[in-house]
């Protein structure tokens, strides 16, 4: 691997502990991928930030990375943490894990990290251009990127994010090479496509179907496919699969399919068997949980509107972004949904907050993304449906 | 006798052979606070990493057994260095991050070469592995 005379000197510890340490993880990984050489990125997103996934043992490795005095020198955000920052107890968090989660943040912000808590940065206006390298976590987010952004990112792991964002770059591998970014399946979408429950179950489908490959779809018209949408397609495909790069012909800004490429057809009836598939649970939820990947203010407003003036059922979260809340809090959205009984909620989303621990056993949600993890990582029961029927379960 | 290898974290380690013929999901695998193999039916179930020249095929499961091993080393349970056939960034970064010296790729495999109990030393600046 090429290494500049200043990253040699990074590697050598001249720039301190923190960066040498960094550059020992990106040389490493460049080394495991075969890259060339290191390439700029002009952003970065650190996963790893609930206290739930990363236990004592992050929480020790945070906190010596920051006594070392590390820092980031490009914008980094964070991936969800494990509760909201401000209403926690609220959301009924137990105290001490309040503490541990504040102990994290605390670490990060003292790197110069933004405490944006999101798995969806290009809500709040962070939307590096085509062709743009980056170096994000969350999968949702790494998708979303690379598919309907055009930008390029690898799927991060924490601790090489954190080092991308320390150094300003990362090893030239994967993603951002044009040669890994073909599609090597192409499903075709027959099945009507209308809401974000619809996307997520076309998402679950075909995440388990294209393995290693990076999957095309045509047939989704784009009059019918809005970035929440999309949004939806990718995160369900990054947790059934590990989808992290998708096109859609006529939609994302690149559309390349490599020459003898299989070709799937996506029915009504497909749709339909993977819908059925996402729910596990014939009981009503305790919880319904929306917006994973984290809610657009029109997403919030649709529920928003949904609720008005009724009472809803059970508990209900809508998860989103600290800077989409206040928007929503600014346009009544967030009040309205309160006075139906439910909660605005930022900064965390119902995948990595301590959800059994608050005493949660059946959730409902619109995301196929949420739908498997709620079952493999929470050990929920889960009842899968548009909002609008989740809504009345 | 010398054995050349890539360099995945630096460093100078020496100890004892353990063989382990499975892939490692430190978390969950290992218990951080003794080092011991929790993983029912695992190829090392019962046995102590501590101090050990860890040989293994390279690393599964969570991203957070990187952290695991920062645990390990902090308390003073962690491998004295690591051999895989092949590296992958969970055993890679914990490696680097807890400076537990760290080669792979080694000329000859390295499960035909080493037996448990031998005495080796890993050289993860040069990346290399020699025994006495």
């Amino acid at each position: 691997m090429e290494l500049t005379s200043i990253q040699q000197s990074m590697l050598n510890g001249e720039h301190g502990e923190a960066v040498q340490q960094s550059m020992e993880i990106l040389v490493a990984l460049g080394k495991i991928y075969g890259a060339d050489g290191m390439v700029p990125v002009s952003s970065a997103q650190i996963a790893g930030v609930s206290y739930k996934t990363i236990g004592e043992a992050g929480l020790e490795y945070l906190s010596d990375l920051a006594k070392k005095g590390a820092k980031v020198k490009i914008p980094t955000f964070l991936n969800p943490a494990g509760m909201d920052r401000e209403q926690w107890q609220k959301m009924g968090v137990p105290a001490d894990f309040a503490k541990r989660q504040m102990a994290v943040l605390d670490a990060f912000a003292s790197m110069g990290i933004s405490m944006s808590c999101t798995c969806t940065p290009y809500y709040i206006g962070i939307r590096p251009k085509v062709g743009e390298h980056v170096a994000w976590a969350e999968s949702s987010a790494v998708s979303f990127c690379n598919s309907v952004l055009g930008a390029r990112t690898n799927r991060e792991g924490g601790p090489s994010a954190l080092a991308a964002a320390i150094c300003g770059f990362t090893p030239n591998y994967g993603f951002h090479l044009d040669e890994k970014r073909a599609c090597g399946l192409v499903i075709d979408v027959r099945a009507p496509l209308k809401t974000n429950a619809d996307f997520g179950a076309l998402g679950a489908w075909a995440g388990q179907l294209a393995k290693h490959r990076n999957p095309a779809f045509s047939g989704i018209r784009k009059t019918a496919a809005n970035e929440d949408m999309l949004k939806a397609l990718g995160a369900a495909m990054a947790a059934s699969g590990s989808v992290a790069l998708f096109n859609v012909e006529g939609i994302t800004p690149e559309y390349k399919v490599v020459d003898g490429a299989e070709k799937v057809t996506f029915a009504a009836d497909d749709l339909l068997a993977s819908r059925r598939s996402l729910t596990s649970s014939d009981t009503p939820p305790q919880l319904i949980a929306i917006g994973c990947p984290h809610a657009s203010i029109d997403e919030i407003k649709e529920v928003a509107e949904k609720v008005k003036g009724k009472r809803v059922a059970h508990q209900l979260w809508v998860c989103t972004a600290k800077e989409t809340k206040e928007k929503a809090d600014a346009l009544g959205y967030t009040s309205t949904i309160e006075a139906a009984g439910g909660l605005v909620v930022a900064d965390t989303c119902m995948v990595v907050c301590p959800l059994k621990e608050m005493g949660f056993t059946t959730t409902a949600c619109n995301s196929g993304k949420a739908a498997k993890y709620l079952a493999s990582l929470q050990g929920q029961k889960v009842v899968y449906g548009d909002v609008e029927d989740i809504l009345c379960k | 006798m010398q054995i050349n290898g890539r360099s995945i974290a630096r460093g100078i380690g020496e100890g004892e052979v353990l063989l382990c013929h499975d892939a490692i999901s430190f978390l969950g695998d290992i218990d951080p606070k003794s080092g011991i193999c929790v993983a029912p039916k695992h190829a090392i179930e019962g046995k102590n990493i501590a101090g050990k020249v860890l040989v293994f095929p390279q690393g599964k499961g969570s991203t957070v057994g990187s952290y695991v091993l920062l645990q390990l080393a902090k308390n003073g349970k962690a491998p004295a260095a690591m051999v895989n056939v092949e590296a992958e960034p969970i055993i890679a970064v914990g490696a680097i991050i807890s400076k537990i010296p760290m080669v792979d790729k080694l000329e000859k495999n390295p499960f035909d070469l080493l037996k448990d109990g031998m005495k080796v030393k890993v050289d993860g600046d040069n990346g290399t592995l020699s025994m006495a």
